[in-house]
């Protein structure tokens, strides 16, 4: 069973965002991280390797830097690290095309990542990624088991949750997952160092990214929000009440 | 120019943010070609002020959510721009339909303008980025942030039988015992933080939200060290949320936290620390314990609904 996990390297979720010049600033960023659900993705992808003898192809998009999450990722038992440079990117459906090309390289049976990164919020990649291979992608889980030739996973529905299974290629985004990732021992590490990590762009796959009708003007702090009204004491909450429903109208 | 719009129900009526995808489509000048997935509420759709067309897509494929199967069957009758709601099927079917046509997909705008300019929060809120679309794309709309077009309108409806592989099967369905509101479809949210002192103190912010109809939320630390279900989780690695009303009580407003909840309407801080940096986001702030506020909070809103 060949398992691709797709990471993202993103600024820490307590890191603060410093805009400059109309960017945000990604030097002033204190710490980078692995996207917090795609942790998840990984650590349900170690476990499902552990349990059908697989392989772990960790992939990534991103910047020289996101090349030290891969080294993470092999510290806990990623097999093969794959860097695609995002050079030339220019909106979310290269990122899906360049993904997709790696992950039919390796004849991945199964397609592991968070249901959305820490940076963008988008939420597209999973199912994106899913439509180019024409696979069936199971969104917001937190666990996957593989059973006679299917996978089973529970979903988020209208009531509640509900089991579903799904064959042949599958996508599953995840959610908060049932275990945290598991932490690196030191012969991990030391071996994660070694291990090489196959750079590739997008000439190399063959992904065309010449055009896209999309383009950003500017990158902004958030509108401020004018100072608000603050009361010492509980003997305030009656003016509080009422202030909310006739200065505000929301009660 | 029209625009076409994948409507969002809820049973057999709309959902109240198609009515915000119109709204937000006629904001910017357009007509609205409105798609119902298997004809739900489609005679409801018609009668939206800016609606041109409803197209009804009836098939087998929509018993049960397949992304793939929907985006499949409904991809035939959109064109140019398409505007979804921002929900978690929502965000799916319009990358689906990105990858499918080969254009971009925009997710979460809160707001936009002719020309065509979107803008869209990034880093959970931290920063806002503004994005000028030349051609066709697809775009969802965060809910709660666009003015919802008014009824009146009489458009004609189509209907257009479509068929699509469902590759996901449901084995079993669990419904949850709770009739609680969940906090993405609430307007108004009642979170507690570590100064509840303990899970079971939750039961008091529970009394509240019965009386105004409110969602209970939580935040990381409550979830992660107590034990309270990650549904309820407002943040960062939680749900976004932008409800009219958001009430914080004992939360002291850690950036994760603000990053799910500092786009509501309006936010009430309850925290017994006056440097509590959740006073920095809140409209209105009471520097009191729970104990002392929230009894009074309970019988000045039992005033007021009664």
């Amino acid at each position: 069973m060949n398992i691709a996990v797709l990471l993202k390297q993103v600024p820490d979720t307590t890191a603060k965002i410093i805009i400059s010049e109309g960017k945000v600033d990604e030097n002033s960023v204190s710490k980078w991280s692995m996207s917090p659900y795609d942790e998840y993705a990984l650590e349900s992808g170690l476990q499902m390797k552990d349990a059908n003898n697989g392989l772990l192809i960790a992939i990534t998009c991103g910047p020289d830097r996101s090349k030290k999450m891969l080294t993470d990722a092999a510290a806990v038992g990623a097999d093969t690290l794959i860097h695609i440079s995002d050079e030339g990117v220019k909106d979310s459906t290269h990122t899906q095309q360049l993904l997709a090309a790696v992950i039919k390289k390796f004849d991945a049976n199964v397609i592991l990542c968070g249901k959305q990164a820490a940076d963008t919020n988008g939420g597209s990649t999973g199912p994106g990624v899913a439509e180019i291979l024409d696979a069936a992608c199971v969104t917001l889980v937190s666990e996957v088991s593989f059973t006679d030739g299917k996978y089973i996973t529970m979903r988020p529905s209208n009531n509640g949750t509900e089991k579903v299974s799904v064959d042949g290629i599958s996508v599953f985004a995840f959610d908060k997952g049932t275990t945290e990732l598991r932490r690196p021992n030191v012969r991990g590490i030391m071996m994660a160092k070694k291990k090489a990590i196959e750079s590739m762009t997008s000439a190399d796959l063959g992904v065309d990214l010449s055009s896209s009708n999309v383009t950003l003007d500017s990158q902004t702090p958030p509108p401020e929000k004018a100072a608000g009204q603050k009361f010492d004491g509980a003997e305030h909450v009656p003016t509080v009440v009422s202030k909310l429903r006739n200065e505000a109208n929301v009660i | 120019m029209s625009f076409t719009i994948i409507a969002e129900t809820n049973g057999d009526t709309l959902h109240p943010t198609t009515y915000q995808l119109i709204g937000a489509a006629s904001s910017v000048g357009s007509k609205s070609i409105v798609i119902c997935p298997n004809g739900r509420a489609a005679s409801e759709a018609s009668e939206i002020n800016g609606v041109e067309k409803v197209i009804s897509v009836v098939g087998d494929c929509f018993d049960i959510f397949d992304g793939g199967a929907w985006s499949a069957a409904l991809n035939s009758v959109c064109e140019g721009k398409i505007l979804i709601s921002a929900s978690p099927n929502g965000r799916e079917i319009a990358a689906r339909l990105a990858a499918k046509r080969g254009i971009p997909v925009i997710q979460d705008i809160v707001s936009i303008s002719e020309g065509l300019t979107v803008e869209r929060p990034i880093y959970s809120g931290k920063a806002v980025e503004t994005l000028t679309i030349s051609g066709d794309a697809v775009i969802t709309l965060r809910p709660n942030a666009f003015d919802a077009a008014e009824s009146g309108g009489n458009a004609p409806i189509n209907t257009v039988n479509q068929s699509a592989d469902i590759k996901i099967s449901i084995q079993e369905a669990i419904n949850k015992a709770s009739e609680r509101l969940d906090v993405t479809e609430a307007d108004i949210i009642i979170s507690g933080g570590r100064g509840m002192g303990s899970i079971d103190n939750f039961t008091h912010l529970e009394n509240i939200a019965d009386i105004v109809g409110a969602a209970v939320g939580a935040s990381r630390a409550v979830v992660d060290e107590w034990g309270m279900p990650h549904r309820m989780q407002v943040g960062q690695t939680g749900k976004t949320v932008t409800p009219s009303l958001y009430i914080a009580v004992g939360i002291s407003g850690a950036i994760q936290h603000l990053a799910g909840m500092r786009s509501s309407k309006y936010i009430l801080a309850i925290n017994k620390d006056p440097d509590a940096p959740i006073f920095g986001v809140a409209d209105y702030g009471i520097v009191a314990t729970w104990e002392e506020a929230i009894p009074a909070l309970k019988s000045a809103l039992s005033a007021l609904e009664s």
